[in-house]
């Protein structure tokens, strides 16, 4: 039920905010759309942890974000400069990291961060193990040192 | 006159990030080294893109934030649903994006293809 009303609740602030009309006419059918959509994703089985990841919004976010934007900036800054040098100095490899999070919420947040920051790509990701492709030693350093890892399990919180 | 020339040279970074990551991915050598260069369109690309196009909606012409400073808090109103929607766009743009790379590097790692290296770690690490 939490889900569902979640999922509802962001329904209808999105249908809010895209549309910026406040007319009885347009609310009515907001109403309708948005309660449509939620027994529909019910019926489908939709609504749950993973559907609606209810999980991933904790307090935690508001400094996880801005260094995740930060981190994000500075290697596409690096790869960026690496397209433009005439060696680039790419020396790919491949590297596995453990995931610490508990819960799968948590996994895929950082298997997801791992990916949104160039010079690393998560390629495969199974029970424990995070498959990694990383353009050169550097980032595959900076991925193994588990800073992002523990900022995410940190992120996760008690279980 | 500030907020254009600074618009302007956010715009103007973002469209040589975009333009960065597709040199990159022709210069690039194999798949996997070619979807960090595309990152880098997908990220700070279309960041700053966006971000150049927030602050115009905000102190740009008409802008919400000018409006709300003159006491105009109907006029603010347009500027402050683009910004959400803005904001949106890129949301959506980066859970999609790593998604999709996520999928293609999948793709290509079940299909057997061996990343390219350059020095005997990489190699090593490919096997």
């Amino acid at each position: 039920m939490r889900h569902t009303l979640a999922l509802a609740g962001v329904l209808a602030l999105t249908w809010l905010l895209w549309s910026g009309h406040t007319g009885a006419l347009l609310l009515g059918l907001g109403l309708l759309s948005v309660a449509a959509t939620a027994a529909l994703a019910r019926r489908m089985g939709l609504v749950d942890g993973e559907g609606v990841p209810l999980a991933v919004v904790r307090p935690g976010l508001i400094t996880y974000l801005p260094w995740l934007l930060w981190q994000v900036v500075l290697s596409s800054i690096d790869v960026g400069r690496r397209v433009w040098a005439r060696d680039p100095g790419l020396a790919p490899r491949m590297l596995h990291v453990t995931p610490t999070q508990a819960t799968l919420t948590g996994r895929v947040l950082y298997a997801n961060s791992i990916t949104l920051t160039p010079g690393t790509i998560s390629v495969m990701m199974e029970d424990d193990d995070i498959l990694v492709h990383a353009l050169h030693a550097e980032a595959a350093d900076g991925l193994a040192s588990g800073d992002m890892d523990r900022r995410v399990t940190a992120l996760e919180g008690p279980a | 006159m500030i907020v254009e020339v600074v618009v302007g040279i956010l715009l103007g970074l973002g469209g040589l990030a975009c333009i960065t990551g597709a040199v990159g991915l022709l210069r690039f050598p194999d798949v996997y080294s070619r979807m960090h260069a595309s990152g880098v369109t997908d990220t700070l690309g279309a960041g700053l893109v966006v971000l150049g196009l927030l602050v115009w909606a905000a102190l740009g012409d008409g802008g919400w934030a000018t409006a709300l400073a003159e006491g105009h808090a109907e006029a603010a109103k347009p500027g402050l649903l683009q910004s959400v929607k803005l904001v949106s766009i890129l949301f959506f743009l980066w859970v999609s994006g790593t998604t999709a790379v996520h999928a293609l590097a999948k793709a290509a790692w079940l299909d057997g293809l061996v990343p390219w290296t350059r020095d005997e770690e990489g190699a090593s690490s490919t096997r």
